[in-house]
């Protein structure tokens, strides 16, 4: 129970700090492959500062509940995680925190905000599946040998000192595809584009100003955080040398994140959908099918 | 001079009735030779995210409403950039029968960067410039008292 405090509270408090500075992190890299110097690697927070002092020009007072909405949720959802509860909870409220921000694009009825807020269902009916098998993944991988399955994520930690990757190497490969989706990274950033001059300007965030828009910015990093965190417990186990084998494994997948980024054109939502769901099938699926056997 | 506007300026790029001359200029500033992102400068083609209005070209009669309207949708504090001779005046479409003149005919302009076409140094500069600006007005915008 003090753990899960411990680590809710860490992560409330410290989870923007460190998401800003992955965002840094991104801009400098992305700005590198492209052969430029790029901007100080603090600029995601001098960004978000501007946002602040800026004026707020709202459409509507439903905007300012539901980007609320969202960056609570967003919040909540890192906390459950962190705090070591139950994965099939954290799942659940990261898809009801989505669903705020497309309600809130939604109310503006501005034709880019909504084509946005269109595009992000279609995000999110792509990699929910795979979110989904990724929790069933842990509770069967958990059930392997003398305990029962679990979906708690402090058991999935410690329950064995061999990583669930071992087990669940083609749930990671599928978490690792749709992860493009959830970071808004080319070629799946189809709903919000981190690059200017897209066909719908800034799609679901078009309509966000000053304030509104730190708040969404924050509540990425938040978002960014959780996404590695789950990244990381498919590598951590009982023993010492998961945890720094864990920050490898999730470095390595954010650059990989990165390369395709920069090295892909975006693509059309329904090849998006299509090889989401192949992919959740052939690689999450098949796997667990296997682990049913033993 | 670089606090809280000035170190992350969003521009939102308009093409006016230039002749391309000085649009590709502007682009030019995003290439790896200029990289205008160094400054936390991003060409965002947003206008409800952006803080400097960069105009190129002058202003006609049909573009007038556009340029109001973009204006009008930017959150304060916002800067306008005028970016090469079209914009300042009118340049060389000046006499045109359809061209009103520069930006300043329908909106307050606060930095001129003239050329034709105008340089990609030049147009950073002009940037930079109209960074000053913004954080001054940023400050009158608290009212004074807050600062
Ligand atoms: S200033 Fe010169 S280059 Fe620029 S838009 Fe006018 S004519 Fe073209």
């Amino acid at each position: 129970m003090v753990g899960s405090m411990i680590g809710i509270v860490l992560y409330l408090v410290f989870a923007p700090f460190v998401g800003g500075l992955i965002s840094g992190i991104d801009r400098k890299l992305t700005a590198r492959m492209q052969g430029r110097i790029g901007p100080p690697l603090l600029q995601p927070f001098y960004d978000v500062r501007k946002l602040i002092n800026k004026e707020i020009l709202l459409i509507n007072n439903m905007q300012f509940l539901f980007a609320w909405c969202f960056v609570i949720f967003i919040a909540f959802t890192g906390a459950l995680f962190y705090g070591g509860v139950n994965i099939l909870l954290v799942v659940f409220v990261l898809t009801t925190a989505a669903m705020f921000l497309v309600l809130e694009a939604t109310t503006t009825n501005s034709p880019f905000s909504v084509m946005g807020a269109n595009r992000e269902m279609m995000q999110m009916l792509s990699y929910e599946p795979m979110v989904l098998l990724t929790a069933v993944g842990f509770y069967v991988a958990t059930g392997i040998g003398p305990h029962d399955g679990t979906f708690n994520i402090s058991e999935i930690i410690t329950h064995s000192d061999i990583p669930n990757v071992v087990y669940l190497p083609g749930v990671f490969i599928g978490y690792l595809y749709i992860l493009t989706i959830k970071l808004r990274k080319s070629p799946f950033d189809i709903s919000m584009s981190h690059h200017a001059h897209q066909e719908m300007v800034k799609g679901i965030t078009t309509e966000l100003t000053g304030g509104m828009m730190a708040l969404i910015e924050i509540s990425h990093w938040y978002e960014n955080v959780f996404l590695l965190g789950l990244v990381a417990l498919f590598i951590l186990c009982s023993k010492w040398w998961s945890i720094p084998l864990a920050l490898i494994v999730c470095a390595a997948a954010f650059f990989l994140e990165v390369l395709i980024d920069n090295t892909s054109a975006r693509v059309k939502w329904d090849l998006m959908l299509k090889s989401a769901w192949i992919i959740t099938l052939v690689f999450g699926a098949i796997n667990i099918f296997i682990l049913q056997m033993f | 001079m670089a606090t809280k506007v000035a170190k992350s300026p969003w521009l939102l790029h308009y093409d006016g009735s230039s002749c391309n001359g000085c649009d590709i200029e502007v682009l030019a500033c995003l290439t790896p030779i200029y990289d205008v992102e160094r400054f936390g400068i991003i060409n965002t083609g947003n206008p409800k995210h952006a803080d400097i209005l960069l105009i190129t070209g002058g202003i006609n009669t049909q573009n007038k409403a556009v340029v109001e309207q973009l204006y009008s949708q930017m959150p304060e504090p916002k800067v306008v950039c005028a970016v090469g001779i079209c914009a300042c005046n009118g340049g060389v479409f000046k006499e045109c029968y359809n061209i009103i003149g520069g930006v300043d005919k329908v909106i307050p302009v606060d930095v001129y960067v003239p050329g034709c076409a105008a340089r990609p140094n030049a147009i950073i500069d002009g940037v930079v410039k109209a960074l000053g600006v913004l954080e001054e007005k940023r400050k009158n915008m608290k009212g004074g008292a807050a600062e």
